[in-house]
């Protein structure tokens, strides 16, 4: 089993699991005990609630609201970033960094006064009749911004490393440029794409920083699942909240499990093409 | 990468302005936008009222307390990153790949989830809740909780800068530095980590920022006691309810700087090494 000569397998292993069932595993073990406790049929009558089914759906509707404008917007940056040369890549480059770097309560404060009525943005789109703070689709906007790295930073490696000789092959065939795209790049990064795109809706899923400051918090209207995880808290309700928030977290798993089978199917496409 | 003088898909003048446009315009208006509204506001009363916010009592003790738990935090993770990449890097073992899945998992975890879960730990209804009150031990709605939630969130950050490079990288230095002689502590401090030192700053660097910044967890275990377990983020909010928005926009001025010299941090390792910064 330990074909490496070098030291410290035992020591670092050791630390590593050690502190993994310390600060991840223990507490997320006491979550779901405590979850189990209600014994099914009092846990299936919580999350299936008037008030936590709504919150569901806004948090659900939501996340795939953010996937999808970080599917249009993180699909175009990615192609920038790596097929086009121009002044201020590199600045570009770093700016996508930033909603992973920026706390996301900031970035909520940052987008609400952005939105606000008289706001830089809100003022703008009034007259359009689109109200975005306080409303779903600020849920929407904050989770796109918190989302926003994934998409990018999953296709961008793969954009990068496609030879042009598929695509010069195509070309000689007599394939116009949107056919080469839509048969030969497309195929191509979609894995990466579909990988990125799922851990962007993970995130959104559970996003709270962001949202609770643009949202207006509203129940059944504008109330997300981990709002309403801390609602619950603070009404001392603990079996209420211990039992929406593992369903949040059985979503996390399965979000998990989902991006992990993509990028598997994705390390297949990469085998074949080096 | 091969130069090439066909032009490629996308590069047709029309369909490449469309699309940097559209790439430009909505990174400036997603990303720009937000970054420049926290300083517009905050500077919005002038310098003078600007300073004065960040110095009021409150904000000044919720900075010095998100610096305190930063200073735990960020080393204890970084010393985790190093432990979990070595052994995954240099080593092969069953179960490795559930074991990455595992390191990764904090990414996928709701921040309010893990607050809970926490709660449930060491709250007065949770595992060692009751042991710790009769021994007189506060871990729940103070420092400790804080850090603890801290450590959670940002467990996956230093492992998952420098893991891909260290995995890239082989172990063929390492067996030389062995052979003559030097220790494994050694072999680790004068040969892996300079090999990944740019990596690794950025991996310290994007920990930092997020512990500094952690929100939602820390807001469930934390308690929000004002001027007392208030980190920098929660005083934030506490200020922006209290309709002290030039306050809250001033608190958040230092916590988009920290963001800002992070990234300014990973231009440089891009610079210095360009295989070691990934997303």
């Amino acid at each position: 089993m330990l074909r490496s000569p070098l030291p410290g397998f035992r020591l670092a292993i050791g630390c590593t699991l050690v502190y993994l069932a310390v600060i991840v595993l223990l507490p997320l073990a006491a979550l779901v005990l405590q979850a189990s406790g209600l014994g099914w049929e009092r846990f299936f009558t919580v999350i299936s609630g008037d008030r936590a089914l709504a919150a569901f759906r806004v948090t659900a509707l939501a996340a795939l609201g953010a996937t999808a404008v970080n599917g249009i917007v993180g699909l175009a940056l990615a192609w920038a970033l790596v097929r086009y040369e121009f002044p201020g890549k590199r600045l570009l480059d770093a700016a996508v960094d930033v909603p992973f770097a920026l706390p996301t309560a900031v970035a909520g404060v940052a987008l609400t006064a952005l939105f606000a009525r008289n706001g830089w943005y809100g003022s703008a789109l009034e007259p359009l009749g689109i109200t975005v703070a306080y409303a779903p689709l600020g849920i929407v906007v904050a989770m796109a911004f918190t989302s926003l790295p994934f998409v990018v930073r999953s296709v961008q490696p793969v954009l990068q490393d496609l030879t042009d000789d598929l695509e010069e092959a195509a070309e000689t065939l007599g394939a116009g440029p949107a056919r080469v795209f839509r048969s030969v790049v497309f195929p191509a990064i979609f894995p990466a794409y579909l990988a990125g795109l799922s851990l962007a809706f993970a995130r959104s899923l559970g996003e709270f920083g962001a949202v609770i400051f643009i949202a207006g918090n509203q129940p059944f209207h504008t109330e997300i699942a981990a709002l309403l995880v801390f609602i619950r808290l603070e009404e001392y309700d603990y079996q209420a909240a211990a039992a929406i928030a593992t369903a949040m977290l059985a979503a996390a798993f399965a979000m998990l499990l989902i991006t992990n089978a993509i990028q598997l199917w994705h390390l297949r496409y990469l085998r074949t093409d080096r | 990468m091969t130069s090439r003088q066909r032009p490629r898909v996308g590069d047709a003048p029309v369909t490449r302005a469309l699309i940097l446009g559209f790439a430009i315009a909505a990174s400036a208006l997603l990303i720009g936008g937000p970054l420049a509204v926290i300083f517009a506001e905050a500077f919005k009363p002038g310098v003078a009222a600007y300073l004065a916010n960040l110095g009021q009592p409150d904000t000044l003790h919720a900075i010095g307390l998100t610096v305190a738990t930063a200073l735990l935090a960020v080393p204890i993770n970084t010393a985790f990153g190093i432990a979990a990449a070595w052994s995954i890097a240099k080593f092969e073992f069953p179960g490795k790949s559930l074991l990455t899945a595992l390191i990764e998992l904090p990414f996928s975890v709701s921040p309010i989830v893990a607050g809970v879960a926490y709660l449930f730990v060491y709250g007065a209804q949770g595992w060692f809740g009751p042991w710790l009150q009769e021994h007189g031990i506060k871990v729940m709605f103070a420092y400790p909780a804080i850090v603890l939630a801290s450590l959670f969130v940002t467990a996956p950050f230093v492992a998952r800068e420098i893991l891909p490079l260290m995995q890239a990288q082989g172990s063929q230095e390492e067996e030389a530095a062995l052979t003559l002689g030097a220790s494994g502590f050694r072999t680790l401090w004068s040969v892996t980590l300079p090999n990944v030192r740019w990596a690794l700053l950025y991996g310290v660097m994007l920990t930092n920022a997020r512990v500094m910044g952690e929100f939602g967890a820390v807001s469930v275990v934390s308690g929000n006691i004002r001027g007392v377990t208030n980190t920098l983020p929660l005083q934030i909010e506490l200020l922006y309810q209290d309709y002290n928005s030039a306050g809250a926009f001033a608190a958040a001025t230092v916590l988009a700087g920290i963001a800002l010299l992070t990234i300014a941090a990973k231009i440089v390792v891009e610079k210095m090494d360009p295989d070691a910064a990934r997303g």
